[in-house]
């Protein structure tokens, strides 16, 4: 049963890849995109990771695609938006090299998987991890510290004199 | 043959080349932008399936990807400012066009 799911769940998150590179209107780029995030997000269930999977919802289909579309709204191309650059026969050998290169030295690798079953709920024991004395406090503190300086620049590069 | 750790990393290869291929080869500074997000993607899904079959007990793989998360988010929105504000000078998007450091 989890197999069939994890094959057409790769088989999509695939596909919508390759939609966001094959596709002429960048708007629907956009919406392969988003198709691409949820189906990750539902992956990411099927790891038993299920706040992660809550958090990947909320913050890259409901944040970082919304940016994304107001980044193609108000650079207004939309149409035949999406064209290829000069290098691409050099990028596709390139990438699939990689793919290449990455997939035989996964399937000669020699995993020590482990046979316990995984975490079930677990909003609470990252939280705390992130919060208690697992010791990654510093980490989460200066995330917070890294998104809020981003924020400012992205208000002072937009700002209207 | 039952989906293992290989399965998954394997697809996180995939995804990652095929963002790969449209950072080096698309024109439109938005869609780069969007393939540096599945190639992000790709590795968080390599991050939770290490966390997953190697170590259930730690969770380390699954914060890793709560803080990749994080920095895609701050810099897809300073990105964003930065293609709009080169947009607002120079009317395009072309990326081959934004040659701002050449004299």
């Amino acid at each position: 049963m989890l197999d069939i799911v994890f094959w057409v769940l790769a088989i999509v998150a695939v596909l919508a890849a390759l939609a966001v590179l094959i596709l002429r209107d960048v708007f629907r780029a956009a919406m392969a995109l988003i198709l691409l995030f949820l189906t990750i997000a539902a992956l990411y269930i099927t790891l038993s990771a299920d706040f992660l999977a809550v958090v990947q919802i909320l913050i890259y289909v409901g944040a970082i695609s919304i940016l994304i579309i107001v980044g193609i709204m108000l650079t207004q191309n939309v149409k035949r938006g999406n064209p290829s650059g000069k290098l691409v026969i050099p990028a596709l050998v390139t990438g699939i090299l990689l793919i290449i290169i990455l997939a035989l030295s996964i399937s000669r690798t020699f995993w020590n998987i482990s046979n316990e079953a995984p975490v079930q709920n677990t909003t609470a024991p990252l939280g705390e991890l992130m919060f208690g004395p697992g010791g990654y406090l510093f980490p989460v503190e200066m995330i917070a510290v890294l998104v809020l300086t981003a924020i400012l620049g992205a208000i002072v590069l937009l700002r209207e004199k | 043959m039952s989906v293992g750790l290989e399965h998954y990393l394997i697809l996180s290869a995939i995804l990652f080349g095929i963002g790969l291929i449209g950072v080096l080869s698309k024109r439109n500074v938005v869609v780069i932008l969007m393939c540096i997000e599945i190639m992000l993607n790709a590795s968080n899904i390599a991050l939770v399936a290490f966390s997953r079959y190697i170590e259930p007990a730690f969770l380390t793989g699954q914060l890793f990807a709560i803080f990749v998360i994080a920095v895609a988010a701050a810099e897809a929105a300073v990105g964003i400012a930065i293609i709009i504000s080169i947009y607002r000078n120079r009317e395009t998007i072309n990326i081959d066009k934004f040659n701002l450091f050449k004299w």
